[in-house]
């Protein structure tokens, strides 16, 4: 191990539990390593990235680093263009007709719209969990097989399922009927289902788009936690209306804006500020993202 | 009753009044009149509608019984035609139609799906020629059978396929003719399966071919094989097209599908009876209307049970 800041961490111990030292250089190696992780370890480099759909701008101007093991929210009015950012990350929007991506938009320091890239391979390493529950027609069983079946990954298929399903939280509740439909489960089920089935063929980061919009606060509660559990394995980055709950789950916030241009009637989203959780919600420095967090507009 | 504060300013009284007018005046025993007048009748259209439609098919079915009863017995099914009433049976004809409709079947279910996936799941709807061929498959589910039967003429029996009679020519011509609704019934049943079903699969890195063949074809597998049921009952009861593409009306031998000696189906027998000068045929033409109709329920209710394994509810 000759990793230079490891040892100057261990210097620095050393020099905090030594008697008359002061104390001062630990904390700036402290700093220097924190900016180091943060440096390497991004998940994605967003820069100036804009998404039109049929030429009309729908967000522009966005340039966000998203941090490994965080969970980043992004929340703001509605229509500001969170979503269609967020599904920049795993190119959903290519399904979308019409849809374009501009900017520099990088996944581990690679282009994500590279001309070599396949979408595919993409969103086996970013998996995504939309809004209204969207269990597959088939047994709870199969809607977690589906995935690594396609994939082909190898492996006893009923190990896979159970991990995916310990890690979903969801085992206990229903080890006993995997053979059932899934749409014989309640709605926070559902959702955790889609959760442990996109964790079934080991992304890296998931996508989350107001996971929990359609549930109730008790199975809400049961989605935080969960995702506050996912995130020493995964980055997670989530779209929310719910300011309590970006505020109580995520690391980092990005508060997006709408701009309506009044002449044309057309609405182009772009980011307002983006930096720690504790900041946006204590002490954000732009008077528009403190009206928004407060409650005072939208 | 709690009388209206008077410090309230004018407007505000005037809304409180009219609040508690009105709530003092309505009454939850009786509705509008009109209202209900024109609902009760609504409902009498259409238990009319519904009654006329049942009484349609009961004559139908009630007519046969009777008139076919003398002649009905199993012999029907395994008896040849014959000059001799009561030795006549349908069984080359039975054996015609229950080939030409496994014909139909083989041909019209795969490029059914196909054609209604393309235009479904890959069609780009803005360029024109998808829909051109859209609009054209619309039309050509309107088109007179018998039209299908010239082509059939033309195209398959003769002309560039040169088939000559034979059943599979039939098989091709019912095909054609029952293709279009086939694909109408397939393309509706695709985009019944709700977008978020394939945003799902495509987000766990399916790719789109994957996401088809093992999310949308067997979640829309329910409403396909009713387009098919839908199809085949048509097919069954055409006789114009098959008298043209070289159907026989009296065949005493079990049919093939390439043999070149001819083949019946059960209408087009049916036909024949009913137009013979004696009475004991016409009575045999009825007996082969119900052994139709028992083919007919026998095939849908197949289908139905078909169905039911697969219907799935969002």
């Amino acid at each position: 191990m000759t990793d230079p800041d490891v040892r100057a961490d261990h210097d620095a111990i050393e020099e905090a539990v030594t008697p008359g030292a002061n104390g001062l250089s630990q904390r700036i190696v402290a700093e220097q390593h924190a900016e180091r992780q943060a440096g390497a370890d991004k998940v994605f480099e967003i820069e100036d990235v804009a998404v039109a759909y049929s030429g009309q701008p729908a967000v522009k101007n966005v340039s966000f680093p998203i941090y490994k093991h965080d969970i980043t929210a992004l929340i703001g009015p509605s229509g500001c263009g969170k979503s269609t950012l967020l599904r920049c990350l795993n190119r959903m929007n290519d399904l979308i007709p019409g849809a374009a991506v501009s900017g520099s938009l990088r996944y581990h320091g690679q282009d994500l719209y590279g001309p070599k890239v396949d979408p595919v391979q993409v969103r086996k390493l970013v998996g995504m969990v939309f809004q209204k529950p969207n269990p597959f027609p088939k047994s709870i069983f199969d809607n977690i097989a589906f995935g690594p079946r396609v994939l082909g990954m190898k492996g006893d298929m009923d190990e896979i399922v159970e991990r995916a399903l310990r890690r979903g939280a969801l085992w206990d509740e229903v080890k006993d009927r995997l053979k059932e439909n899934a749409f014989g489960m309640s709605g926070g089920q559902q959702q955790r289902l889609c959760i442990a089935r996109a964790l079934a063929i080991e992304p890296d980061t998931i996508l989350m788009d107001e996971p929990c919009s359609a549930l109730d606060p008790i199975s809400t509660h049961k989605i935080e936690d969960l995702m506050l559990e996912l995130k020493q394995d995964y980055s997670i980055v989530i779209v929310t209306h719910n300011m309590q709950q970006a505020a109580r789950i995520s690391d980092r916030t990005a508060f997006f804006t709408v701009d309506v241009d009044e002449g044309e009637r057309h609405r182009t989203g772009r980011v307002v500020e983006y930096d720690s959780t504790d900041k946006i919600f204590q002490n954000p420095a732009d008077p528009r993202t403190e009206a928004y967090v407060t409650g005072k507009v939208g | 009753m709690s009388t209206i504060d008077p410090r309230l300013p004018g407007a505000q009284r005037t809304r409180l009044a009219a609040a508690g007018a009105r709530s003092v005046t309505a009454s939850l025993t009786d509705g509008r009149g009109r209202d209900k007048v024109t609902g009760q009748i609504f409902y009498a259209l259409l238990l009319l509608a519904i009654a006329f439609a049942l009484a349609g098919l009961c004559a139908i079915v009630v007519q046969a019984f009777v008139k076919g009863s003398p002649a009905l017995s199993l012999s029907l099914f395994t008896d040849a035609p014959s000059s001799s009433a009561e030795r006549a049976g349908f069984r080359p004809a039975l054996m015609g139609t229950l080939y030409l409709i496994l014909g139909v079947i083989v041909l019209v279910v795969p490029l059914g799906i196909g054609a209604a996936v393309y235009l479904e799941e890959y069609a780009d709807k803005t360029r024109w020629w998808n829909r051109l061929v859209e609009l054209n498959i619309q039309n050509l589910a309107g088109v007179p059978s018998i039209i299908y039967g010239i082509l059939g003429l033309a195209f398959i029996v003769r002309g560039p396929l040169d088939l000559g009679f034979i059943l599979a020519a039939g098989s091709l011509t019912l095909g054609l003719l029952v293709l279009p609704t086939v694909i109408l019934a397939a393309r509706e049943a695709i985009r019944a399966v709700p977008p978020s079903i394939r945003e799902g699969s495509l987000a766990l890195g399916a790719t789109q071919w994957q996401t088809i063949r093992r999310q949308v074809l067997p979640a829309s597998i329910p409403g396909i094989i009713t387009g098919v049921i839908l199809a085949i009952s048509r097919a069954i009861g055409e006789t114009a097209p098959l008298l043209l593409v070289g159907a026989a009306t009296f065949v005493t031998f079990d049919p093939t599908f390439l043999g070149s000696d001819g083949y019946s189906a059960l209408p087009v027998q049916i036909f024949n009876y009913a137009t013979r000068p004696q009475d004991e045929f016409r009575v045999l033409a009825s007996a082969g209307v119900i052994v139709m109709l028992v083919v007919l329920l026998a095939m849908n209710a197949f289908a139905v049970w078909l169905r039911n394994r697969y219907e799935q509810q969002w």
